[in-house]
């Protein structure tokens, strides 16, 4: 009988085993009860490399249901490979719907990005991270970063982003920018741009992080004060893109990703897929207000 | 099922994967039999089995042929796949003094209870390259095994037995350092929770016995050399099969197989401890599923240096070691550069540019004063 059972193995509804699953969702709650802190969890290997999505992954399948309308972004792109991969993973194991409409999806995975459209309180987002650890570069030791947080000593990391000031007249820290959550932990959004950094704050919708290969889940509830780290005379900058404006659209109040042609020259565009489709089509777009991007202007003034 | 958004990126990525499977089979040539891979590739598929964390000679051998022999991906697959099966029992502690022994050396002692036992060992081989093996038929082979067969005496063979171990003899002299069990109240078991640190001694065996070969004998190797104090010394060395019990609903201890293992004690000296404690020997332990040797002496070797922290060495560091010898966590997080990253060096970009830009500034306004002050 084993003979004829051996090369059927059956997937399990969104592959996770279900003691498992009630794990994640336990180590998930755990972390939204600590917004900032991050809980260790099993994080079970998946058929997709470490590294590449498998916390979001984990994430993903332990709270997706039935009815879920499910989209993923990598770098703001539905159509990015990875992103078409993970996507056809989760529809083959869920047998869930699958979007590109930002409004529609009930459940968003995303890698370095947020989207531009704001979210709202029936949506869940879950981030990929790679590196869940903001101390870790300014300490290399799990324990020791482990007992920092407890302490809420972050002396190294204040010191750190004055040394960059000292040396390059900013704080030079691009994507994943730290930010404090609940002021209490000091947390890495994962390798978000600073363009997102501050839709964090006060948002209505829930945010989930997942880093598989580091096994860490951690969360930020809807309504939590999230502060980017800065000085009461050094600040918190947004990426500038006030020469550019996206070529398709004219547009300019988005974070937009820089293309070169062929002759060397460069051109702009939206970086948000979804977003970009619906500006171009003159659809109803709904987006973030934050004091960064709330001077901008969304056309040039001409 | 419902209804899939497919955009640009799909269509691509089935493309890719279809003219990989293409690059498999591209010579037309005849498939390998899983048996032929289970037979030939011995060592491969218990290198498979170790990294992979699932004793499965058939399904390594499936991921082998699956990964165009890449042992990291073979080993990957399996662990993927090991994840989809419930963890029903956790099987009784293995007796390895039980092991049905097919090798069995000791450096330490010319010799020890039982013999020395070279067994299937390559070790005194010269490494020439054996130009027949291109032209080896199913015909020679038939002739070697009918050789091998009748070299064997059957007056001489004898019965099965188990042989005492190295370090029996040097615990009943009282030269190990007595075990405290402090590390260790419970065993931890790292496929269901994340280790942390300072990880317990169960944790660290674990984590090594599914680590990737070449990265435990890159710092086992190191530790030899110098970056380190641990001066090792095989105490025995051992390959064959051992029984795997589990124990049943009514308490029962039930036989369910047996695997492979090779298992390495490592005699080191043992960490100066409070004073007038004499200089015990202690044992680095190493085990790992099927044949491989290399791995279970690197392994041995660490698991002594983790005990004894020191500045400056590696080997010495748990969290250096046992994160960065994870061959399908290591392996994942390296070719995870080959994603796009364009959005978050877009922002790096944007510093960049911003600080280039105050540089020239400065740079300028220096030149302006110097030119003032040369008037």
């Amino acid at each position: 009988m084993i003979e004829n059972k051996k090369y059927t193995n059956k997937y399990n509804f969104a592959f996770i085993d279900e003691s498992t699953k009630k794990e994640i969702r336990r180590k998930l709650l755990k972390a939204v009860a600590i917004p900032g802190h991050q809980v260790p969890y099993s994080s079970p290997e998946m058929p997709i490399s470490r590294g590449w999505g498998t916390g979001g992954l984990h994430i993903t399948l332990a709270v997706i249901g039935k009815e879920d309308v499910f989209k993923i972004i990598d770098q703001g792109s539905d159509a990015s490979v990875n992103a078409c991969n993970l996507r056809e993973f989760v529809n083959f194991m869920t047998g869930c719907q699958t979007t590109f409409d930002t409004a529609e999806a009930t459940l968003v995975q995303t890698r370095h990005r947020i989207t531009e459209e704001e979210l709202n309180e029936k949506q869940i987002i879950v981030f990929q991270v790679p590196l869940p650890e903001p101390l870790r570069m300014v300490e290399r030791y799990e324990n020791k970063t482990l007992q920092m947080h407890a302490e809420a000593d972050y002396a190294k990391m204040w010191v750190s982003l004055y040394e960059s000031y000292v040396r390059y007249g900013a704080i030079m820290q691009g994507a994943g920018y730290p930010v404090m959550v609940n002021g209490r932990y000091i947390m890495s959004p994962s390798p978000i741009p600073r363009w997102d950094t501050p839709n964090l704050h006060q948002a209505k919708t829930l945010f989930l992080y997942g880093a598989g290969r580091e096994k860490r889940l951690y969360a930020v509830p809807p309504y939590t004060d999230v502060e980017p780290l800065e000085f009461e005379d050094v600040n918190f900058e947004i990426e500038d893109f006030s020469d550019a404006s996206c070529y398709k659209t004219g547009f300019k109040k988005a974070f937009l990703d820089e293309l070169y042609a062929d002759d060397g020259s460069r051109k702009y565009v939206i970086s948000d897929s979804n977003f970009l489709d619906k500006i171009n089509g003159k659809q109803e777009t709904h987006q973030y207000n934050n004091k960064y991007i709330d001077q901008l202007e969304a056309y040039d003034l001409e | 099922m419902g209804y899939i958004a497919v955009k640009g990126g799909t269509e691509a990525i089935h493309n890719a994967s279809e003219l990989a499977e293409f690059y498999r089979v591209k010579g037309d040539t005849t498939p390998i039999d899983i048996k032929q891979i289970r037979a030939q590739m011995r060592l491969a598929i218990d290198k498979v089995m170790g990294e992979g964390g699932l004793y499965a000679p058939e399904y390594a051998a499936i991921a082998l042929k699956q990964a165009e022999g890449d042992v990291f991906e073979a080993a990957f697959i399996l662990r993927a796949f090991r994840t989809t099966l419930q963890r029903n029992y956790y099987s009784e502690m293995i007796n390895t003094r039980e092991m049905f022994v097919k090798r069995k050396i000791s450096a330490s002692f010319r010799e020890i209870p039982g013999g020395q036992i070279l067994g299937p060992t390559r070790d005194y081989t010269q490494r020439t390259l054996d130009t027949a093996k291109a032209t080896e038929t199913g015909t020679d082979i038939k002739t070697f095994l009918a050789d091998f067969d009748a070299k064997i005496d059957p007056e001489k063979l004898e019965g099965i037995s188990s042989f005492g171990k190295v370090i029996d003899l040097l615990k009943k002299e009282g030269l190990l350092k007595p075990v405290d069990m402090s590390e260790d109240h419970s065993l931890v078991d790292i496929t269901r929770e994340a280790v942390k640190f300072p990880a317990p001694r169960s944790a660290r065996l674990q984590m090594m016995a599914r680590a990737e070969t070449g990265g435990l004998m890159a710092l086992g190797y190191s530790s030899q050399r110098g970056f380190g104090s641990v001066h090792p010394t095989v105490g025995e060395l051992r390959y064959g099969s051992i029984p795997v019990k589990v124990k049943d609903a009514t308490g029962r201890s039930r036989y369910i197989g047996k695997i492979e293992v090779t298992e390495c004690e490592m005699v080191t000296g043992s960490k100066p401890g409070k004073k007038k404690t004499p200089p015990y020997f202690t044992i680095g332990y190493g085990l790992c599923f099927g044949h491989n040797e290399t791995k279970v002496i690197c392994m041995s070797t660490l698991d002594s240096a983790m005990r004894r922290p020191e500045l400056g060495a590696p080997a010495n560091d748990q969290e250096f070691v046992l994160y960065h010898t994870e061959g399908v966590e290591a392996m994942g997080f390296t070719n995870h550069l080959k994603l796009p990253h364009y959005v978050t060096f877009q922002s790096q970009l944007s510093n960049t540019r911003a600080a280039v830009e105050r540089n020239k500034k400065s740079n300028l306004e220096a030149e302006t004063w110097a030119q003032l002050a040369s008037v």
